[in-house]
């Protein structure tokens, strides 16, 4: 565990050195255990695939010395964090429309491996993803646990608007988009579910540390969703 | 008190101190570009250093006030009158009923802060007023304003009632109370800015790394609310470095593979992946927040503690300000 102050008012705690489930594990560990036993001043933590960034502002931390005073209290407060005991993952089930108008780089992902549309759906729907972290834009997910076997680089001229819900293959990563944004994954297909949403009490409808899956739906069924 | 705005301006939208507290939902921190501007102009007119107010950008709108109130402008000085008469920069100044706040030419810095009396009524979202225009959430339907929109102050504060009642006492519509100048930011279109180093300074080249500190940079014109792009005089690592993505913040200057810095502002994202070859220190920020496509600008590199402690004398200065106005103004005993 190393901290490294990120300007004057956050610290980075740094928990590894690669995207992995054990440094992930830890990531969510201290998470968990500064969302328990809130230290004055801290205004939010951002977990990452290997750290975690503290928010904090230096006037209420206080002490001559704000920095070396937070890190002292991190420092006490995750001095025995093996014994963490973690919310257990959520499962976040993700329907969704595959090819077709809603996932035009289907037929290029499919061909570009050898496969047929109908094996890469079957190998994205099986899968099972970890959200290593939010990140990007409000409510985006990156997500591990993409099979090699469809893993596709970005495509080379980025399109300049990426429908919202639009699901994507990006080198070794899937996701989703929460919203319109220009993007260079390729897309295979669409969710009716609102990734994120401000009317909602949790906008964003995955969090760090979830599960989640991926399941088929017809194109009448996404016609007429209803959340 | 109902004001509408007969002109837009460039791009004038409604913020407050931000979102910082959802950022793990990667919700961006948003709010006032000069945090500081945002806080005097509030304190000003008697509100809530966080009330919403309206951020002016280069080119300031057109505002009509139906009612008499209090309002104070403070950020950069994009050249205000009220029926023709200049509105003095940090000072209130007492609006009477059907009065027209208009701009001219910039003349220093980019970026005006409006406070009104009260501070502005739109439906807070996520715990704050402020305008996300990439999201489209937050102040006015998530937007810019736009001409003939009509905005509504929250009721004032007994502190602002005595301080319209202390204006109405004098000949002057100008109200007699000012903030230290030392809180005043000195902003300039060359301004040297204080940074710390950031986790990846040590990765820069030797030349390069002089050249974050001796070599002026200028502006870019795609520069926005979420970063500052600097051009004239390109960074690199000595060697390549692939870095995860992590946590990043306001002043966070980061290099992406172009070799063009950019340093983060209000609606940055909340993590990147690129190296952080530096972190501009708080105090400093509004410096870059006041930068024009054009202007240019030097970094100094000074140490951690140094940066905090100008950061808490800067907040001392800033809750003496707030203690001698709730005195000064504090409701009497009838």
């Amino acid at each position: 565990m190393h901290f490294s102050p990120l300007g004057d008012q956050a610290v980075t705690i740094t928990l590894g050195n690669s995207i992995d489930e054990p440094t992930h594990h830890r990531v969510r560990a201290v998470v968990a255990r500064l969302d328990r036993d809130r230290l004055a001043g801290v205004i939010d933590l951002v977990p990452a695939f290997a750290s975690v960034t503290v928010h904090y502002d230096p006037a209420v931390v206080g002490g001559e010395a704000p920095f070396d005073r937070i890190v002292a209290r991190l420092t006490d407060l995750l001095g025995d964090l093996v014994n963490e005991a973690l919310p257990p993952p959520r499962v976040v089930e993700i329907p969704v429309c595959y090819g077709g108008d809603l996932g035009p780089d289907l037929h290029d992902v499919a061909a570009r491996h050898g496969m047929t549309e109908e094996e890469v759906v079957r190998v994205h729907a099986a899968g099972d993803y970890l959200v290593y972290m939010i990140g990007f834009m409000p409510g985006f997910a990156y997500l591990g646990g993409l099979s090699d076997s469809i893993a596709t680089p970005r495509r080379s001229s980025p399109r300049k608007a990426v429908p919202a819900g639009s699901v994507g293959i990006g080198g070794q990563q899937t996701g989703v988009y929460p919203m319109v944004s220009p993007g260079g994954w390729n897309l295979i297909g669409r969710t009716p579910v609102a990734i994120f949403d401000i009317g909602r009490q949790e906008p964003a409808l995955m969090t760090t540390g979830d599960r989640v899956r991926f399941r088929p739906i017809t194109r009448d069924e996404f016609d007429h969703w209803a959340e | 008190v109902t004001f509408t705005i007969l002109g837009a301006g460039l791009q004038t939208t409604v913020q407050d101190l931000g979102r910082p507290f959802r950022q793990r939902e990667a919700i961006p921190a948003g709010g006032a570009m000069d945090r500081l501007a945002c806080r005097a102009a509030n304190l000003l007119v008697g509100n809530p250093e966080g009330a919403a107010l309206l951020e002016a950008t280069l080119i300031g709108p057109t505002i009509r006030f139906a009612e008499e109130t209090l309002i104070a402008l403070t950020g950069g000085d994009l050249d205000a009158t009220v029926e023709g008469k200049a509105v003095p920069s940090w000072q209130p100044l007492l609006v009477s009923a059907g009065g027209v706040l208009r701009f001219g030419q910039p003349q220093t810095g980019c970026r005006a802060y409006v406070a009104v009396a009260g501070g502005i009524d739109v439906p807070a979202v996520f715990g704050s007023r402020a305008t996300y225009l990439r999201g489209g959430f937050g102040g006015l339907d998530g937007r810019a304003l736009r001409a003939n929109d009509m905005l509504h102050a929250l009721a004032p504060t007994a502190s602002t009632r005595a301080m319209i009642a202390a204006v109405k006492n004098t000949s002057s519509v100008v109200g007699r109370w000012r903030l230290s100048v030392t809180l005043r930011p000195r902003y300039s279109d060359k301004p040297v800015v204080r940074i710390v180093e950031g986790m990846h300074t040590a990765l820069l080249s030797s030349d390069s790394r002089s050249r974050l500190v001796d070599a002026p940079f200028r502006v870019s014109a795609s520069s926005d609310r979420m970063g500052y792009r600097l051009e004239g005089s390109s960074l690199e690592l000595s060697t390549p470095t692939e870095l995860m993505s992590e946590g990043v913040a306001f002043g966070t200057i980061q290099l992406p593979p172009g070799g063009a810095p950019i340093v983060l502002m209000a609606d940055r994202q909340t993590a990147g992946g690129y190296p952080r070859i530096g972190e501009v220190a708080t105090v400093d920020l509004p410096l870059i927040a006041q930068l024009k496509p054009g202007d240019s600008v030097r970094f100094r590199i000074i140490s951690l503690a140094e940066a905090q402690r100008l950061y808490l004398a800067l907040e001392t200065d800033l809750a003496q300000a707030r203690m001698a106005l709730a005195l000064r103004f504090s409701p009497r005993e009838k």
